[in-house]
């Protein structure tokens, strides 16, 4: 440094700010600010759905609305058996997708080789998930319900969900194996452990909260689909035994909820002002709660894990 | 020389990675119950020669190997041969500790699961723990916290515990990569230490970036240059008496 002593009351005192500093200041504050400003826009539609459904429909939600049956040209009534066809489509939807999903993952990426065929079948999963509903459902209608023959039914309305959530499943299943560090791997193979060992014993105790995460949010896809079921195997009406669980058969056909809520906006007259609105916060309430535990489970599990 | 007295021995090894190749020509003999260092500069292909002892470079991708590894007399390429036995027969420490995320007894025992065809009895998983622990100096810190997640202990304690793990399987060879490039001066001095203690039942080959460790605490020294063996003789030699010049030019640090 070449300061000058003779003239001191020229030269600046360390550390004290001048007008290029609060240039840049303002521009951080500014900055901070359109992006906190985002922030807002984004919450306040999803605030406001939430809010205006739930302010909407809470009237008409009661225990006995959620188990007794449409009735009156579904003007009247509850919503008991597009509730249990919801569950049912969604059980059996993922009796078929988790285990196909969770363990074509594990292939992927514990097994397979880095070739092209691996990279054809990764890009063939990520454009899987952006194929329109619509699409999926017209490949439910030609494949399950028609060649198939299993006609419009629980079953082939859940294959149809299962193969459009399929992505959902590997895509998270592979994160969360990913997750886990190659050294364990590593420490694994050099003590002569075949993969599957490896596998079992330090890969999927390691990944499980990641890949019970993808289950979840798969689930609250399936339960929100609508045109997939519309088209092989969800119908406008359909009275069942009411309080009974098991009332549906796999080749029945189902009410579902999301069906049940295009249906009671568009296609009857006369009903309550509330009643679209009550359907649409059970629909969103369930989704929420199922989400939360999926949340719940992840931080319990994390909770378990150190690394 | 012997040739039982040989623990593993190549001849005109080649390895390329995809068009890069990594080894040229190594042919080597590495001598029974001695600790061997592998030194040479970054990118000279000691781990990866190191790596080739246990065919484990088979799991990085496109790797293609030309000539002859035999261990204890046994060519590793023999169709015959299983990855999984040889593996077991020797052992890996990395540079980096890498205990499994669980207990530390499960960590030492892990080896003996799944290498057993029944469910091994708890007595003799327990003696396993004891003995291997013993042996690389941590029963007597851990056997109250055997049960404690092994990455909760101190990075010295891993790479103990690294160790101590291959030892249930009973191994004849283990093989280290750069196993204090990670640990301080303390942890390293008794890393080296249980080096010294194990040497005589296990063959040691260890690769170092360190020139004071391989002097320390290695018998041969082997240098590699550019994936090329330039010298293997004794650690005192190689230090004292390099015949090759290359060799004196690096340990005196004119490269690395």
């Amino acid at each position: 440094m070449n300061s000058t002593p003779s003239s001191p009351a020229t030269s600046p005192a360390p550390f004290v700010s001048n007008p290029r500093v609060r240039r840049k200041l303002r521009q951080e504050r500014i900055a901070q600010a359109v992006f906190a400003t985002m922030v807002v826009l984004m919450l306040l539609p999803l605030l406001g759905i939430l809010v205006y459904l739930v302010v909407r429909g809470a009237p008409l939600i009661s225990w006995e609305f959620l188990t007794t049956n449409p009735s009156k040209g579904m003007t009247a009534g509850g919503i008991w058996s597009a509730l249990l066809g919801t569950v049912w489509l969604v059980v059996v939807s993922l009796a078929f997708s988790a285990p196909i999903g969770v363990l074509a993952a594990v292939y992927l990426n514990e097994y397979a080789k880095d070739n092209w065929f691996t990279r054809v079948v990764n890009l063939a999963v990520v454009n899987l998930a952006g194929v329109p509903s619509i699409v999926h459902a017209l490949f439910g209608l030609g494949a399950f319900v028609l060649f198939f023959g299993m006609g419009r039914s629980i079953l082939a309305a859940s294959l149809t969900l299962a193969v459009m959530t399929m992505p959902v499943v590997i895509t998270a299943t592979r994160e969360a194996l990913g997750a886990v560090p190659m050294s364990f791997r590593e420490a694994c193979w050099n003590v002569g452990a075949t993969r599957w060992q490896t596998i079992r014993r330090i890969v999927l105790p390691n990944a499980v909260s990641g890949i019970l995460t993808g289950v979840i949010l798969e689930i609250s896809r399936k339960a929100g689909e609508t045109v997939p079921i519309m088209f092989t195997g969800a119908v406008f009406f359909r009275a069942i035994p009411e309080g009974d669980l098991f009332a549906y058969r796999l080749t029945d056909q189902c009410m579902a909820l999301s069906m049940h809520l295009y249906t009671v906006t568009t296609q009857v007259t006369g009903a309550p002002a509330a009643l679209p609105f009550a359907v649409a916060t059970v629909l969103i309430l369930a989704i929420i709660l199922i989400n939360a535990t999926s949340i719940a489970i992840r931080a319990w599990l994390r909770s378990h894990r150190k690394w | 020389m012997n040739e039982r007295d040989n623990s593993i021995t190549t001849r005109d090894l080649c390895l390329w990675y995809g068009k890069f190749q990594a080894l040229i020509n190594v042919t080597i003999n590495i001598r029974h119950g001695l600790i061997t260092s592998l030194i040479g500069p970054s990118g000279c292909g000691k781990t990866t020669l190191l790596r080739c002892f246990n065919r484990i470079n088979e799991r990085y991708g496109y790797v293609t190997t030309t000539g002859e590894i035999k261990l204890l007399n046994k060519n590793i390429y023999d169709p015959d041969v299983s990855l999984i036995e040889l593996r077991k027969s020797v052992g890996m420490v990395f540079q980096r500790p890498n205990p499994l995320p669980i207990s530390v007894y499960e960590n030492v025992v892990f080896g003996l699961r799944i290498h057993s065809d029944r469910k091994p009895a708890r007595s003799e998983l327990d003696d396993a723990v004891e003995k291997a622990l013993t042996e690389v100096g941590l029963w007597n810190d851990l056997r109250d916290r055997l049960d404690t997640k092994a990455t909760n202990l101190q990075l010295e304690q891993q790479q103990k515990l690294c160790i101590a793990r291959l030892l249930p399987l009973k191994p004849e060879i283990i093989l280290m990569d750069e196993p204090c490039s990670a640990l301080d001066v303390e942890a390293t001095r008794a890393i080296e230490e249980l080096m010294l203690s194990l040497k005589g039942r296990y063959s040691i080959v260890i690769v170092t970036h360190n020139m004071a460790q391989a002097r320390r605490a290695s018998d041969e020294c082997i240098f590699m240059l550019l994936g090329e063996i330039i010298e293997h003789a004794r650690t005192a030699d190689l230090f004292l008496n390099p015949k090759n010049p290359k060799t004196a030019e690096y340990i005196e640090g004119r490269y690395g």
